[in-house]
């Protein structure tokens, strides 16, 4: 698939580093604000999707060198990982937790285990969706 | 609990699972070493239960199972359990011993073989001590399964599946009317624990479910034992390989019905109709079963059909037995004697019989053949196996000194006893029971003869032979010369038997019979002076010897039955015919038309959901409904606009961005609805969905429209229409209708203090539903690795497609 | 509102099934999807509609919606776009190995042998 669509290639230039800044942002944000690793990832997705209509597949591979189908794995074992986790401290699977931490610079934070679940959620997303559009693009 | 009760029972399903792997990794060894060690230490440690029957006590082991249904994996053992037991593991280990030297380790899978024979003695040794019938069915049809796979080891074969087939529609049929009948009995009593039913049998005798759950176990029962009609799969079922023949088909499985009804005759014997049914289709079996034996030139078919009239005959003292019951105690009950013969002939008949199939496989390995018309002369070079044939043929003809004789002397006064029984027409029609135990003895005797004679004297004929005869090997021998041992030694000292097995088994069987304290006691003994009994036997012998000797004057007898109105000819029309009609009927709904299946679906769904709505009167509209403003009305019309924009279009372009337009539509809606999270995932799903569907369709051609005329467009319609109409049915009246309280007030309290999360709907995606989550993204990872394999895995052969 | 939304699925749920029974197969996968929008309209009614702030406590308003169905309904919308676009590519691979996409013409014999 050739696109040589000046506007759109010199628009998503700049688009898209919004687009996946936004994207990470709802991410961490989503324990407490809409957003979230569905969103998160469906967002970080659709950047590069448009990074893929606006150019061809092979310039994205060369930018991106990351076999998406490993992204799904690895969001996968994530997401068991720290179900898995919770057998360590003898509670059930996928319990989760939380807790507060004072850092240097940023002050008091809250960190919790769903945000790693969440992690392997959002890696999913991403390689499901890219590895189904690149399939699909390569074939023609 | 678990006990090592439950782990003994379950432990031949556990070694079976190592079966396999002992036979690819040590092939050197015969896998059946490994396996002969399971039922001898099972044997070993039941015997440790000897003394424990024999002084009238029980053991009982509770393991839940599905405790809210009240179904226990309860082990009990008691007398006719432990005797079981003792059989299955006793004979089993000599079977195993056996089969080491039947089965090639070359050239047979000995894996299977030893996997499903291992299946099956856990699977028997479940029945015959679980004390709960659902538990006990279980096991039952894991007993039918494992014959159907030993039946068709050799699978290869024609026959062999067809008998393995035969064997499972028959057996499953009865174990599927049993379940029933137990289910019946669980009505009646409301408890699935066979000793609490025994326990309350006084008082269910007049319950509307007594004859009809009496009625389905039986059915259970006989087409287990093989019973007549039902008895065609048993000779059928001798394309199993011998060993298998010999514990399954002759000494253990089709017990499991002998045993069902006597662990039951403590629940029904109180009634007429047990004792006629159970005695009358027993003593029928038994003379159909010797008469059609002598008709056959297999000597396998022969062993079948006499097993079947052994199981009869077995059963008919069973039933005569019954009648003990009618008697308060057991002074001057002549009927006990009947329950004493079965359970004697029964261990009787799994000594000579064992003996006598491992005879018939020892004939067909060292010869090659096991027809009759073939063989002869073998007694000068297989010495030691014609002894074997001899004491077990003439031990099952009922000549003394054998343990045959001993039973069969029982089984006469039993019979002969019965005509005195003052109750259910015993006294006029019962004569019919001692003449027809005569006949059939005659026939036993003959076919008894035929085993023997027709194989081991007369002239060899080393031309009809494939392989020079010669004597098998020790170990192949080991086992019978054990079983005929016992023959000899239960023959001169049944009294062994007496006190240490058989008494306790008769204790469960005839339970309301004693009193505190108070024991059977059995004594066997050969001379009883000169009896009618002992002049039928006299009898038997005389007239069996002339017809054997005339044999081929009389045989065509069996010709006058035209072959289309034998069992099997009906059996096979049956089933030919109940294939014929379900693959008519499934035919005419399964038509591979998608379009055929998704009328199915939705007109289900629609005449379902709206019969129940207005049967249950859950039609309601008079919820509490928030305001429309111009906003969402205008939106709503955008809706409806576009989904029917996207139902006439004719073109692709304009149906997927309908779906689109629809798509972001639904998002604006989720906004209004206070679901920012929601909104956000349908908006970015939308986009990238589109982007997808242009990526595809790019490819695929326009709709068009001339495939589908009016007539077809406006069906569809008609079904859509009324959809559409349920769902909204259901969405007005689902909203208008709180049948209890909402769970959703647990969330705002909870998700910030239990899961530090301020935004709810993430963490109930991410704590509380975690799991749900998990599984989501599981799902949408084997999507996209579908997808992947559609595309970039093509099959090497596209032709295929 | 609710009823105007309980009609709304309807109409959505009429125009999927309407598409699904038809026999090109661009239009069954169109129509699934029309019918899972349905679906998450359905639920999100049933459970009541503006009865409070959006499920975030972050606003520390008085009441809020119900949370529990929104996080159905965001399962369920991710789901669905598994499941079309695994439905888009059987349907593209179909297309590709047959030639055609009436789904008359790629019936099966459904025979054994």
């Amino acid at each position: 698939m050739k696109s040589n669509d000046v506007i759109l290639q010199t628009a998503t230039k700049f688009v898209l580093f919004i687009i996946l800044a936004f994207s990470v942002y709802m991410f961490f944000n989503g324990h407490h604000e809409p957003g979230g690793g569905f969103i998160g990832g469906l967002m970080t997705a659709s950047a590069l999707v448009l990074l893929l209509l606006a150019y061809d597949i092979e310039m994205v591979r060369n930018i991106l060198p990351v076999d998406f189908k490993l992204v799904t794995a690895a969001g996968l074992l994530t997401a068991v990982g720290t179900g898995l986790g919770s057998f360590l401290f003898g509670v059930p699977f996928l319990s989760q937790t939380f807790d507060y931490f004072t850092f240097p610079v940023l002050g008091e934070l809250e960190l919790a285990t769903a945000l790693l679940f969440d992690v392997g959620v959002y890696l999913v997303v991403i390689g499901v969706t890219l590895t189904i559009i690149q399939t699909i693009g390569e074939d023609q | 609990m678990l006990t090592a009760l439950h782990i003994a029972i379950v432990a031949p399903f556990i070694a079976a699972v190592f079966v396999p792997f002992l036979y690819k990794k040590l092939p050197k060894i015969h896998t059946g070493w490994f396996v002969l060690t399971i039922p001898a230490i099972l044997f070993v440690y039941f015997l440790q239960y000897l003394p424990v029957t024999s002084s009238k006590q029980t053991v009982t082991a509770v393991w839940d199972w599905i405790p809210s249904l009240g179904i226990h994996f309860t082990a009990h053992v008691d007398g006719l359990g432990l005797l079981f037991a003792l059989l299955i593991t006793g004979i089993g280990m000599l079977v195993v011993l056996y089969s080491i030297y039947y089965l090639s380790k070359e050239r047979e899978a000995l894996n299977n073989f030893y996997t499903f024979l291992l299946m099956f003695m856990g699977a028997m040794l479940g029945v015959v001590l679980s004390d709960n019938l659902i538990v006990l069915y279980t096991f039952w049809e894991i007993t039918s399964l494992s014959s159907f796979l030993l039946i068709s080891y050799w699978y290869e074969r024609e026959k062999s599946r067809y008998g393995a087939l035969k064997s499972m529609l028959i057996t499953v049929m009865g174990g599927f009317s049993m379940l029933v009948g137990f289910v019946m009995l669980y009505a009646m009593t409301g408890t699935f624990s066979i000793q609490e039913i025994i326990a309350s049998a006084g008082d269910i005798t007049s319950h509307d479910l007594f004859i009809p759950a009496m009625l389905t176990i039986l059915l259970g029962a006989f087409t287990k034992s093989a019973q007549f009609p039902f008895h065609i799969w048993l000779p059928d079922a001798m394309e199993a390989p011998t060993p298998v023949s010999a514990y399954l088909h002759s000494a253990t499985m089709v017990k499991a019905g002998i045993y069902l009804v006597a662990r039951l005759s403590p629940v029904f014997a109180f009634s007429g109709e047990w004792m006629w049914i159970v005695a009358g289709f027993g003593i029928v079996t038994l003379f159909w079963g010797s008469f059609s034996a002598v008709q056959q030139t297999d000597l396998k078919g022969i062993l079948a059909f006499s097993t079947v009239s052994q199981l009869g005959m077995i059963l008919s003292m069973l039933g005569v037995g019954a009648a003990a019951i009618h008697f308060d105690s057991m002074d001057d009950n002549l009927y006990i004697g009947a329950t004493t013969a079965a359970i004697f002939h029964l261990i009787n008949h799994a000594t000579f019989k064992g003996s006598l199939f491992m005879m018939a496989g020892i004939v067909d390995h060292e010869t090659g053949t096991r027809d009759i018309r073939r063989l002869g002369g073998l007694m000068t070079v297989m010495p030691i196996t014609f002894t074997i044939a001899v004491i077990g043929s003439f031990s099952m003809a009922g000549l003394p000194p054998f343990n045959g004789f001993l039973s069969k002397e029982m089984f006469f006064t039993a019979m002969v006893d019965i005509t005195s029984f003052q109750a259910f027409n015993m006294d006029s029609f019962g004569v019919l029971f001692p003449v027809v135990a005569w006949v059939a003895s005659i026939f036993t005797f003959i076919y008894s003869m035929m085993l023997v004679f027709k194989t081991f004297t007369g002239k060899m004929q080393p031309e009809k032979l494939d392989v020079k005869p010669h004597e098998a090997p020790f170990g192949m021998l080991l086992s019978p010369i054990i079983l005929v041992s016992l023959v000899i030694v239960f023959g001169f000292f049944p009294n062994i038997l007496a006190y240490t097995v058989i008494e306790p088994a008769m204790a469960s069987i005839l339970p309301s019979l004693l009193g505190e304290g108070e024991q059977f006691y059995v004594d066997i003994y050969f001379w009883h002076g000169w009896t009618i009994e002992l002049y039928m036997t006299m009898g038997v012998i005389g007239i069996g010897t002339l017809l054997y000797l005339s044999l081929r004057k009389w045989v065509a007898v069996y010709d006058v039955f035209p072959s289309s109105l034998t069992l099997n000819h009906i059996y096979d029309q049956t089933v030919a015919g109940v294939e014929k009609v379900s693959s008519q009927l499934t035919g005419a709904y399964m038509t591979s038309s998608i379009r055929h299946y998704l009328l199915y679906i939705f007109s289900f769904f629609v005449v379902a959901l709206v019969f129940v709505l207005f049967n249950k009167d859950a039609f309601s509209v008079d919820g509490a409904t928030a305001p429309i403003s111009v906003y969402e009305g205008v939106l709503a019309a955008v809706l409806v606009t576009t989904a029917l924009v996207v139902m006439f279009t004719r073109s692709r372009l304009k149906a997927i961005i309908g779906l689109g337009v629809l798509g972001y539509t639904i998002a604006l809606f989720f906004v209004i609805f206070r679901a920012p999270d929601l909104a956000l995932t349908q908006l970015i799903i939308e986009t990238v969905s589109v982007a997808l569907f242009l990526l595809c369709f790019y490819h695929l051609p326009q709709i068009s429209r001339k495939l589908e005329n009016m007539r077809f467009r406006a069906g569809n319609f008609i079904v859509s229409l009324a959809v559409g109409l349920t769902v909204t049915l259901i969405g007005i009246s689902a909203n208008s209708s709180r049948l209890f309280e909402s769970i959703a007030g647990f969330f705002p309290e909870a998700s910030y203090d239990e899961a530090g999360g301020k935004n709810m709907v993430n963490v109930i995606l991410v704590d509380f539903r975690g799991f749900d989550t998990l599984l989501e993204i599981l799902v949408l990872a084997i999507a996209a690795a579908g997808i992947f394999t559609m595309i970039k895995l093509r099959l090497a052969g596209r032709n295929d497609l | 509102m609710e009823i105007l939304m309980s009609i709304l699925a309807g109409v959505l749920f009429m125009a999927g099934t309407y598409m699904v029974l038809s026999r090109s197969f661009i239009r069954i996968i169109i129509g699934t999807s029309i019918i899972s929008h349905g679906a998450h309209v359905l639920l999100l009614t049933m459970a009541g509609l503006k009865t409070g702030a959006p499920p975030l406590l972050g606003l520390e308003a008085g009441t809020y919606s119900d949370p529990l169905p929104q996080a159905l309904i965001l399962t369920a919308i991710v789901i669905s776009f598994g499941v079309t676009s695994f439905f888009m590519v059987l349907g593209y691979r179909a297309y590709k190995e047959t030639g055609t996409d009436d789904t008359d013409r790629l019936r099966g014999t459904d025979s054994y042998d």
